[in-house]
């Protein structure tokens, strides 16, 4: 396996020699335990550029446990991450972020006190980068700079069909547009790799029909890959390209979604067997 | 109907993120600006001028740089009256080692220093949050207490063990010391408060008030948008202490004339808390509010009894201004516990729709 990595990282962009699609991230053997609570073991998979891979199971499989891993919340005991055929160190969640993997939450996490448009500017902080001086002066380069991200940000807004929310404190949104504007603020980090942690919990039939198609926009407009959880079978079985399922913190199947909707193991890990 | 932005269409994204976007606000300011600096020199008193808005202005000031901290990057603070004594110290120790500088220049230098110090007692933050972390900066209001009794060399070895301001002039004009006279002091802290109000409005709009604003609301998803907490929470410690140091050295310079180590004790940290919260945590506009009533409204109420021709004992007085002051504290913040800049908006929504209820 290790032969391997090493082999990618020599690999440039671009599909290699064989056809097989560029793999943007790849999972080995990780391992992950708060103490005797084993949350992740042993598991392994891959995510190719430009594909909607979806990570599904029961609750309390390591699904979110594994989207902390990989963008650095949590370091696994065990394994490595490859990153674009580089196996990645330990590191921050705000290196994974200027890597280029951004993220949305299970439970929204946007700024409460700012207003969509603020929170969405927010995820353009890694681009900008005037200092204290310039922001005092406000004048010039900082006031150039902020109207050059405003008109990305801009486009998101339109986008994501949110113009009239814009100046609104995202604390007084309903459920469902905070999911969009949290997406937005994920957009605006122009990511290579999206996680969305259950991006339609909570929605209603209309909302998870905008949302589904706001996903497939991103992943063919912007080809960005994108890796979802998501508990609404019918979402993840119409989105996604590849299904990894996993339960009590092992992976069960891995494969095409009608491959793994076939699967005994993943019947067996929804339905329950009987013993 | 008073206040409406109907018709202010913006074409420009540069129009859209001014300070003051709507033309109602840019005139309420420019009348208070007008009243600032022309009406209030020209009417006032010296009494009106030295007991009133000069420690006004320098408690605004104040509160500024404690809401940066706190307000805006969500750090609580009980060591604003100790880096407010670094900056006076500072000044003083500048004063004296360099007699002949600006003394202007020493007042605003003299905050690189509390900034530097804030910027030490600001790194448990990292670790600590909430009222932890409150305790915290309280080991540095106590050490730096100390340091300001105990280390004569900050003093100059005085006997009296307080600093004294000397007396400096500035283009002809006695700016600091007894002599000098109540309306230049008072341009002179008008001048740096609105100032630094001003740029700090500017680093509030920008990205990096922002990226205060995402550790306040959400620590974790600021660091994963990209946002250091350790080097983001540093600097807001940092721009907060400079602020708080420089009107720690005007409360000595141009106000009160001199200063002990008791001037900067935990009382002032507290009343500057206070004014953050009862003007509103996260607004500039809230510091100056939280200012005013602090600060004038008991000076006022002292002269309520003496207008209504009732004659009662100057304690007297003294004692019922404190009471109604904290029963008026208790008001607000059951009235709108998110200080007067919400009660401002919520006065600004009503005058949109007035006469109409919504």
């Amino acid at each position: 396996m290790n032969a391997f990595v090493a082999d990618e990282a020599l690999t440039p962009a671009g599909p290699d020699a064989s056809g097989e699609p560029e793999v943007l991230l790849r999972v080995d053997n990780v391992s992950l335990a708060f103490g005797g609570v084993k949350a992740i073991t042993d598991i392994s998979f891959d995510i190719r550029k430009g594909e909607i891979r979806a990570i599904i199971g029961p609750n309390g499989a390591g699904k979110t446990s594994m989207l902390n891993v990989i963008n650095g919340f949590y370091h696994p005991q065990e394994g490595t991450i490859t990153w674009r055929g580089k196996v990645r160190r330990k590191m921050k969640p705000y290196e994974a972020a200027s890597q280029g993997i951004a993220r949305t939450f299970q439970n929204v996490a946007l700024f409460k006190g700012m207003t969509t448009l603020d929170n969405i500017m927010s995820g353009r902080t890694l681009k900008m980068h005037r200092n204290f001086f310039w922001q005092v002066l406000w004048r010039g380069p900082a006031e150039r700079e902020e109207i050059e991200h405003r008109k990305r940000v801009e486009d998101i807004i339109d986008f994501l069909e949110i113009q009239a929310i814009r100046k609104t404190p995202v604390g007084r949104l309903p459920y469902g547009l905070q999911k969009r504007v949290e997406l937005g603020r994920a957009l605006a980090m122009e990511p290579e790799l999206l996680l969305l942690d259950e991006p339609m919990a909570g929605m209603n039939l209309e909302e998870k029909e905008d949302m589904s198609r706001f996903i497939i926009d991103v992943n063919q407009e912007f080809g960005t890959t994108i890796a979802l959880i998501e508990h609404d079978m019918g979402v993840v079985m119409d989105l996604s390209d590849r299904v990894v399922v996993l339960d009590y913190g092992k992976k069960i199947a891995d494969g095409p979604p009608e491959e793994v909707q076939a699967s005994q193991a993943v019947i067996d890990a929804y339905l329950g067997v009987s013993h | 109907m008073f206040y409406r932005e109907a018709g202010q269409f913006k074409t420009s994204y540069k129009a859209d993120q001014a300070l003051f976007p709507i033309l109602q606000d840019r005139i309420g300011i420019a009348v208070i600006l007008i009243i600032a600096f022309a009406v209030i020199p020209a009417f006032a008193n010296d009494f009106f001028l030295t007991s009133i808005m000069i420690p006004f202005l320098v408690f605004a000031l104040a509160a500024i740089g404690l809401n940066i901290l706190t307000g805006y990057c969500g750090q609580l603070s009980l060591g604003t009256g100790a880096f407010m004594g670094v900056g006076a110290y500072a000044a003083y120790k500048l004063t004296s080692i360099f007699p002949d500088a600006n003394v202007i220049v020493m007042v605003l230098v003299s905050g690189v220093f509390s900034a530097a110090i804030g910027a030490v007692f600001g790194l448990p933050s990292l670790r600590i949050k909430g009222l932890y972390l409150a305790v915290t900066t309280l080991a540095a209001q106590f050490f730096l207490e100390w340091c300001f009794i105990r280390i004569p060399w900050l003093y100059n070895y005085n006997a009296s063990g307080a600093i004294e301001v000397p007396r400096r002039e500035m283009f002809g004009f006695i700016v600091t010391g007894a002599e000098a006279l109540p309306i230049t002091r008072y341009f002179v802290v008008l001048c740096i408060t609105a100032g630094i109000a001003f740029l700090m409005a500017n680093v509030l709009r920008g990205r990096i008030g922002r990226s205060w604003m995402m550790i306040r609301d959400m620590d974790i998803a600021a660091e994963l948008m990209g946002v250091r907490p350790l080097r983001t929470k540093l600097m807001a410690f940092a721009v907060s202490s400079y602020i708080c140091g420089v009107a720690g050295a005007m409360m000595v310079f141009f106000w009160l004339n001199a200063a002990e180590p008791s001037s900067y004790s935990i009382r002032l940290s507290f009343q500057i808390l206070f004014m953050v919260i009862l003007g509103g945590l996260g607004s500039l506009g809230g510091a100056f509010m939280g200012a005013a009533f602090i600060w004038i409204l008991p000076v006022l109420l002292k002269f309520v009894p003496g207008l209504l021709g009732i004659d009662i004992a100057a304690e007297t007085v003294e004692h019922a201004t404190f009471m109604i002051v904290g029963a008026l504290i208790i008001f607000f913040l059951i009235v709108e516990p998110h200080g007067f800049a919400r009660l401002w908006q919520i006065a600004k929504q009503k005058l949109r729709v007035w006469p109409f209820p919504y």
